[in-house]
């Protein structure tokens, strides 16, 4: 268990990291979100080179270090088809909604001090713990 | 020099995301649950990430980034419609899951079908998105 936390607290801050390159490197805040979404909705076409470039290495490195060091690797993400659509639809249309997600909004909006960054990230708190209390404990879906 | 800066910074957060534990949903679940058997690595993972980003903001003071342009306005201060209701919404599906967007895109090579199924309804929410957003608009505040 302590090992989980210092883990979790080197992984943060090579987070941090990344969030510092793309920010002092590129003058953008690193969100998750908006660099998905603006793909999607053609919003970031002007500069979706860097949006993929950055989602390709998101989506490449994990991926050698998982065949490198953790081939038993694993999301434990729920097997209910029901539960995944509707997880994700709330995920990515709460998000552009927002503005932000965990990324942009968490760390690169508290890290400012950003009254709306630090606004939503205890409501998206908030509502994943109830979400929790209701389908867990309430409803025992997941 | 621009997309290698995104390569870069994409990698980071892949390894940054992997190292700690945050693509595996029961850690993440188990962090919002505290009726449950409470797991308190989220908060080492977002409160390490805040210590180079709160030094990288105050290093943005009178300068510009390496690849010219300015960097992003002071923090909009007001809170609207669109803020809590899309945090609120965020929250319910994240908890539902364990994933949110980071996560999800970094966990594709192990997560199976059912990181693809989350990303794909993810992807088609996103899609959606504008059309909820423009009619949040046109209704009145505090509705």
């Amino acid at each position: 268990m302590e090992q989980d936390w210092i883990l979790g607290l080197i992984g943060g801050l090579i987070i941090g990291l990344a969030g510092a390159v793309f920010l002092l490197g590129n003058g953008r805040v690193m969100g998750a979100s908006g660099i998905i979404g603006g793909l999607v909705d053609g919003s970031g076409r002007a500069n979706a080179a860097e949006r993929i470039a950055f989602i390709a290495a998101l989506i490449a490195v994990p991926a050698v270090l998982m065949l490198l060091f953790a081939p038993d690797k694993s999301t434990h993400v729920t097997g209910n088809w029901l539960v995944l659509v509707a997880a994700g639809l709330c995920v990515g249309i709460g998000t552009r909604i927002a503005n932000g997600c965990t990324s942009g909004h968490g760390v690169c909006g508290i890290s400012r001090l950003s009254l709306r960054g630090i606004v939503a990230t205890v409501f998206y708190i908030l509502a994943g713990g109830l979400s929790i209390v209701l389908f867990r404990h309430g409803l025992g879906i997941i | 020099m621009r997309i290698l800066l995104a390569l870069l910074s994409g990698g980071l957060f892949g390894a940054g995301l992997f190292i700690s534990g945050m693509t595996d949903t029961t850690k993440v679940q188990g962090w919002l649950d505290v009726f449950g058997q409470w797991d308190p690595t989220l908060a080492f993972v977002m409160g390490g990430a805040m210590i180079p980003m709160a030094i990288a903001w105050r290093l943005t003071i009178g300068r510009r980034p390496v690849v010219g342009g300015e960097f992003p306005k002071a923090p909009r201060a007001d809170i609207d419609n669109r803020l809590v209701i899309g945090s609120v919404l965020f929250g319910v599906g994240w908890g539902l899951a364990g994933l949110c967007p980071g996560p999800s895109l970094a966990s594709l090579s192990y997560g199976g079908w059912g990181g693809f199924v989350f990303l794909a309804a993810m992807l088609i929410g996103m899609g959606l998105a504008p059309t909820i957003t423009a009619r949040l608009d046109r209704t009145p505040a505090a509705a």
